[in-house]
């Protein structure tokens, strides 16, 4: 049986899981040039929060009534997180040495992990997640997730609302402006506190919907489910060009297919048995990252200097 | 291999520490009215917790049991637990403390083989008596070599009550071949110590008895999202699915695969055979574990055990190492009371080498059967049991001892 096409569908949807979290890198260089490695632990609190949602809810709720709920409790904990980070944490360090709010974000994902692993009843292990029940669709020979309709419904409407966003609102001109040239943005009386806040809860808020597809397709979450996923993620956004977010979805679907294709055919090539499988894949995925800063430097769409949104 | 040198390298570095603490103030041992600490490592938080948790609280029942029976006369005993999180470097920050703390005369731990090789040295320069409920790497009492049959036993305080996946891994092939009537499987192993040990004792005896290994794959233990070998899996027509690693990579796994359309079992050592395991994984029913020694439940000799667990009220269970766990712990009280007895009844300076040489000696009717050691510090008990999860349980499907 040809397994090309559910190994191109799996990637495709692992790759529209990290462009959702890459959204979300992308946005704060963006405007503020800062890479925010607590984004992943962003994406993680969002997943505590709709699990925490769905364990409110009384039992046999309807998954059509709980996933809302859950996606809005998810994004609400996340933007707030994102937004009091960024008043309490970046902020006071605007002005500050580019390394300082770098190594405050390092410090910013240890201590969120720290405070749901010591907190959060009963996280020091994975917590059961729900699953849409039924069976999976089988659409030309591939095999479809009940749980992963979330996410191909939702990946591409964030992208379409975004897009939207950033060019035709006024916030959204507005954001553009300010990564262009904020000093300049301030002077034409934008905001941009307000505008450097936007972003961040806007990336947040893509973290969320990310986490609670996660918890979904894997059936759990846990407190170190950022980490990974968020590396995998900066890396999608760098792939794709950073500050670039049209750059960061198609980043994260490039990774997202080299780690299946390589997981499924790099060992059945000649000379390369040893270094196929799911063990590698992680490996191939950085190496195609190389390969492509090598040719590329500025990403596969380019990092958009002139008009970063 | 680089992973593994560094770790090599930190244990030769940070055992040499260890060695001088306790030259320094390991040798006052005191007689009647002595407080004895008995160590716990056990990952205690994270992925593995509710099988740290559940040693820990098992070794601890042992301790109040021997504290309330006045076990060891004139000796109070107190545990003293820490967290390893499955990590060789605290494993090894952990022994160095354990070893320094001179009221420690025996630990109980750890549950990860990959951990365990990062203590070894430090406890047998210390000559502080080691016993693993749980290490069923090979290596770690037989020497790298066991394979060609040059066996050697590289560390003389270290002991286990589990049995090896020397044993293990055959008696599930055995389990698949003979009883399950499987003739094609796929085997998956995390890379780890434990997994990688399981997957390569599993694929010997496999292919000796006439299956076939259909394909191979590696994961990293951290992974969650296995779509991609879950299709290969499907497209294999492999009938099963032999797994060396613990349940937190194994129950999203098995979810996947049955996910993906392959509704076929998958069978894992005693690391997958854990409650969580069905709590993350919805789709478990079917899905298959060995675990060494007999059902816990099963046992006539485990009823106190269980009772007792139940009365102290702990509020996580004992999981799969509970029983060997209390054994470890009760292995290392009679050490120490057969050292008291030798001594009129106090413990003398050297109480901890002493400790390992009664250890070695000692035989008692335990929670899991007969408790002694042969010649490497491995249990003479190696009766084990298939799980089948049924309905929500690991249910009991067979029960043997190993031959051959």
């Amino acid at each position: 049986m040809n397994e090309l096409p559910q190994q191109l569908a799996n990637g495709l949807i692992l790759g529209a899981l990290y462009g959702l979290v890459a959204i979300g890198y992308t946005m704060v260089y963006g405007i503020v040039q800062l890479i925010n490695f607590a984004h992943g632990e962003i994406f993680m609190v969002g997943g505590f929060g709709a699990l925490t949602a769905y364990l409110a809810l009384p039992g046999g709720t309807t998954l059509w009534l709980a996933v809302p709920l859950m996606l809005a409790a998810g994004i609400t904990v996340s933007t707030l997180v994102a937004v009091g980070a960024e008043r309490f944490a970046y902020r006071p360090l605007r002005g500050a040495p580019r390394l300082a709010p770098l190594i405050t974000a390092i410090g910013l994902s240890i201590v969120l992990q720290q405070l749901v692993f010591s907190f959060y009843p009963d996280a020091k292990k994975a917590k059961v997640f729900p699953k849409i029940p039924g069976d999976a669709f089988q659409v030309l020979g591939m095999t479809i997730q009940r749980s992963d309709l979330f996410l191909i419904v939702a990946a591409p409407v964030c992208m379409i609302i975004l897009g939207w966003f950033v060019n035709r609102t006024r916030s959204g001109r507005a954001m553009q402006a300010t990564s262009q040239d904020p000093d300049t943005a301030k002077l034409m009386g934008i905001d941009t506190d307000r505008i450097i806040v936007l972003a961040f809860a806007i990336g947040a808020a893509f973290a969320a919907v990310a986490a609670v597809a996660y918890g979904l397709r894997t059936g759990q979450v846990d407190f170190r489910m950022g980490f990974i996923l968020g590396l995998k993620a900066f890396t999608a956004a760098v792939l794709g060009g950073i500050g670039n977010i049209y750059g960061a979805m198609v980043g994260g679907l490039v990774l997202g297919l080299a780690e299946g294709l390589a997981t499924a055919y790099i060992q059945h090539l000649p000379g390369m048995h040893l270094f196929g499988g799911g063990a590698w894949k992680d490996v191939w995925a950085f190496v195609l990252l190389i390969v492509v800063l090598l040719a590329r430097p500025q990403g596969l769409l380019g990092e958009r200097v002139a008009d970063r949104a | 291999m680089i992973v593994l040198s560094i770790a090599v390298v930190g244990a030769l570095t940070v055992s040499a520490c260890g060695s001088r603490d306790s030259k320094k103030g390991g040798s006052d041992g005191s007689g009647a009215g002595t407080t004895v600490v008995i160590g716990v490592d056990a990952p205690l938080t994270g992925d593995l917790s509710a099988i740290g948790i559940g040693i820990k609280n098992s070794v601890d029942l042992a301790v109040r049991t021997a504290n309330a029976t006045n076990e060891v006369p004139g000796v109070k005993f107190e545990i003293k637990a820490l967290d390893d999180t499955a990590k060789p470097a605290p494993g090894q920050q952990n022994a160095t403390q354990l070893v320094a703390d001179k009221n420690v005369l025996g630990v109980v731990g750890p549950l990860n083989s990959s951990v365990a090789q990062s203590m070894q040295q430090i406890f047998n320069d210390a000559n502080l008596v080691e016993i693993s409920p749980a290490n069923t790497g090979v290596a770690l009492t037989q020497g790298e070599k066991w394979a060609s049959g040059t066996k050697v036993r590289p560390f003389k305080t270290y002991f286990r009550t589990a049995t090896t996946d020397a044993v293990q891994g055959p008696f599930a092939a055995q389990y698949l071949y003979n009883d399950a009537k499987k003739t094609k499987v796929f085997l998956i192993d995390d890379q780890k110590t434990y997994g990688a040990g399981l997957a390569s004792t599993f694929k010997g005896e496999f292919t000796k008895l006439g299956g076939t290994v259909i394909g191979e794959e590696h994961i990293n233990p951290d992974d969650r999202d296995f779509s991609a070998i879950a299709t290969k899996v499907k497209n294999s027509g492999a009938e099963a699915i032999y797994y060396g690693g613990e349940y937190p990579a194994a129950g999203p796994l098995s979810l996947q695969v049955k996910d993906a359309g392959a509704n076929i079992p998958v069978m894992g050592g005693d690391g997958m055979q854990s409650a969580d395991f069905i709590k993350l994984n919805p789709k478990s029913q079917g899905d298959l574990a060995t675990a060494v020694g007999l059902s816990v439940e099963k046992l006539p000799s485990a009823a106190k055990f269980i009772a007792d667990y139940a009365a102290a009220g702990y509020k996580d269970p004992y999981e799969t190492y509970g029983g060997y766990s209390y054994d470890s712990a009760w292995a290392i009280i009679q050490g120490i009371k057969a050292v008291a007895a030798a001594n009129n009844g106090k413990l003398p300076g050297d109480a901890r080498a002493k400790v390992v040489d009664a250890v070695q000696k000692v035989g008692f009717a335990g929670v899991s059967g007969t408790v002694s050691f042969d010649e490497f510090g491995d249990t003479t008990n190696k009766q084990l049991t298939v799980y089948k999860v049924q309905d929500g349980k690991w249910a009991v499907e067979k029960s043997g001892t190993f031959t051959g």
